[in-house]
């Protein structure tokens, strides 16, 4: 599977649809992706725990920020991969698209999972409470059952090149739906809540905020791509062996 | 068109001949009316003013009950893979689809609404609100549920899997929906509600149709 030399296409975009292709550019991906996570966590984490003022109000759980805002931006982001990649499925029937997709959804769910976690974790103190019904909070549970729904029906298929095309309609539905969504929930928030929580994330925040609040984006990001580029790896060997484990029945059918 | 319209009348029938579904899906409805207010307590105010709510959730989780209904029959026998090739398109097909099962699932919701108001003891003008309501939002879930079904349709578990996929997708149904039937608004916004709920609905039945279409293309090839 890894020898293409001679049947090598010269147009880039076929190129990179082809999984041993992929295998071989991806993999020099993987030190430089985990060095950079590394070296941005460590630059991010000292910012956010050493040379970030404490809040007046909220006193050092204010740090609790430099988690949850960049998993909340993930949990979007890996969604706007995930309908990219579900048109590279439908539309081009691009094979690394809905590898791509596939890789994406845990990470998402994973990810959406670990900013309501934190948040809860954050509002504790803060709100004295874990849960509040306030719109952001709540379009994003509904984000992360939208993830949950979409993992269930990729394993409900036993062809997976099958099950690709059905999740990339429903990851397209969803897509059309979660603006709705926000938009409905925040209706909702506003009939049932008239207060407005603060905003920690404004635009008047100082780059002593700003500073650690990027740098952990940042890391978080190049994180989330690491794993991503690491999940696709792992689902195209997987299928590869899927195939192999396919002859070795056939052919042993054949003999017997 | 003529085709279209036969294809109509054979749903109703074979809905209408199959037996037994109608019937689950009231026992279900009444279940909930029955189930709710023993759990909440005989609290008469309180069941009144959680009444919108309670029955649109109600409605939600019947008219999922029935859900692989739609499209499984027509997989089973291979009408579906003759569908595939008729000038009709399956676009147009999915379509009566939709309307088949409004017609034999949401309706009979709506008009068993006044029994719910009486469990609940609702007043007249949220029971109308309600049914109104009721009316003008159905049309989006069963939008939704025609391509779950469509997503669904060739899995052995489809039935299972599918009223998971709606669910989450509904809730702006729902949210619109209570908020238009809930009397303690202002008029303006039950009015903005009523009017979100209208364009939703008639937003989804126009493009549900071609994402089931292509749902079922792609889940058969």
């Amino acid at each position: 599977m890894t020898d293409q030399g001679e049947t090598i296409s010269t147009n880039w975009f076929s190129q990179l649809a082809h999984p041993g292709f992929f295998m071989r550019w991806s993999a020099y991906l993987i030190w430089p992706l985990a060095l950079i996570s590394a070296v941005l966590f460590a630059v991010g984490l000292w910012f956010a725990l050493f040379h970030s003022p404490a809040d007046y109000q909220m006193g050092e759980t204010v740090r609790i920020m430099y988690v949850h805002v960049p998993n909340a931006w993930l949990s979007q982001f890996c969604y706007g991969i995930m309908a990219v990649s579900a048109v590279g499925t439908l539309v081009w029937r691009h094979p690394m698209a809905d590898v791509s997709m596939k890789a994406a959804a845990p990470l998402g769910a994973a990810f959406t999972a670990m900013a309501l976690v934190s948040g809860a974790l954050w509002g504790r103190p803060t709100w004295g409470t874990f849960w509040e019904w306030d719109g952001r909070m709540t379009s994003t549970l509904i984000l992360f059952l939208i993830y949950l729904g979409l993992i269930a029906l990729w394993r409900t298929f036993e062809d997976q090149l099958r099950a690709a095309k059905v999740v990339a309609v429903l990851t397209l539905v969803g897509a059309v739906n979660i603006p709705i969504i926000k938009f409905s929930v925040d209706w909702w928030n506003t009939l049932h809540q008239p207060s407005t929580f603060f905003r920690a994330d404004g635009p008047k925040a100082p780059a002593s905020i700003i500073t650690p609040l990027l740098t952990m984006t940042l890391a978080f990001t190049v994180l989330f791509l690491l794993l991503h580029v690491l999940r696709m790896r792992t689902e195209v060997t997987k299928r590869k062996a899927d195939r192999l484990e396919h002859l070795k029945i056939a052919r042993q059918q054949k003999a017997s | 068109m003529q085709a279209l319209w036969a294809l109509l009348i054979r749903d109703l029938k074979s809905a209408s001949r199959a037996g037994g579904s109608l019937t689950t899906l009231i026992a279900f409805y009444l279940s909930l009316g029955v189930i709710l207010p023993i759990a909440i307590g005989p609290d008469k105010p309180l069941l009144a003013s959680l009444g919108p709510a309670l029955i649109w959730t109600g409605v939600l989780l019947s008219s999922l009950l029935g859900l692989d209904r739609i499209f499984v029959a027509d997989h089973d026998d291979g009408s579906l893979t003759a569908f595939r090739h008729t000038r009709l398109g399956l676009s147009a097909i999915s379509f009566v689809k939709l309307i088949v099962h409004w017609l034999t699932t949401a309706l009979p919701l709506i008009v068993l609404t006044p029994v719910m108001g009486v469990l609940f003891s609702i007043d007249l003008d949220t029971l109308f609100a309600v049914m109104l309501t009721l009316l003008l939002g159905t049309p989006a879930i069963t939008a939704l549920s025609l391509v779950a079904a469509a997503l669904s349709v060739s899995l052995k578990r489809g039935a299972v899997i599918a009223p998971i996929l709606v669910m989450p997708l509904a809730i702006p149904a729902v949210i619109f929906g209570v908020g238009a039937a809930k009397p303690v608004l202002g008029a303006g916004q039950a009015e903005t509600a009523l009017l979100f709920l209208s364009a939703m609905s008639l937003v989804f039945v126009a493009f549900a149709p071609f994402a089931a279409a292509l749902a079922l293309r792609v889940s058969q090839e």
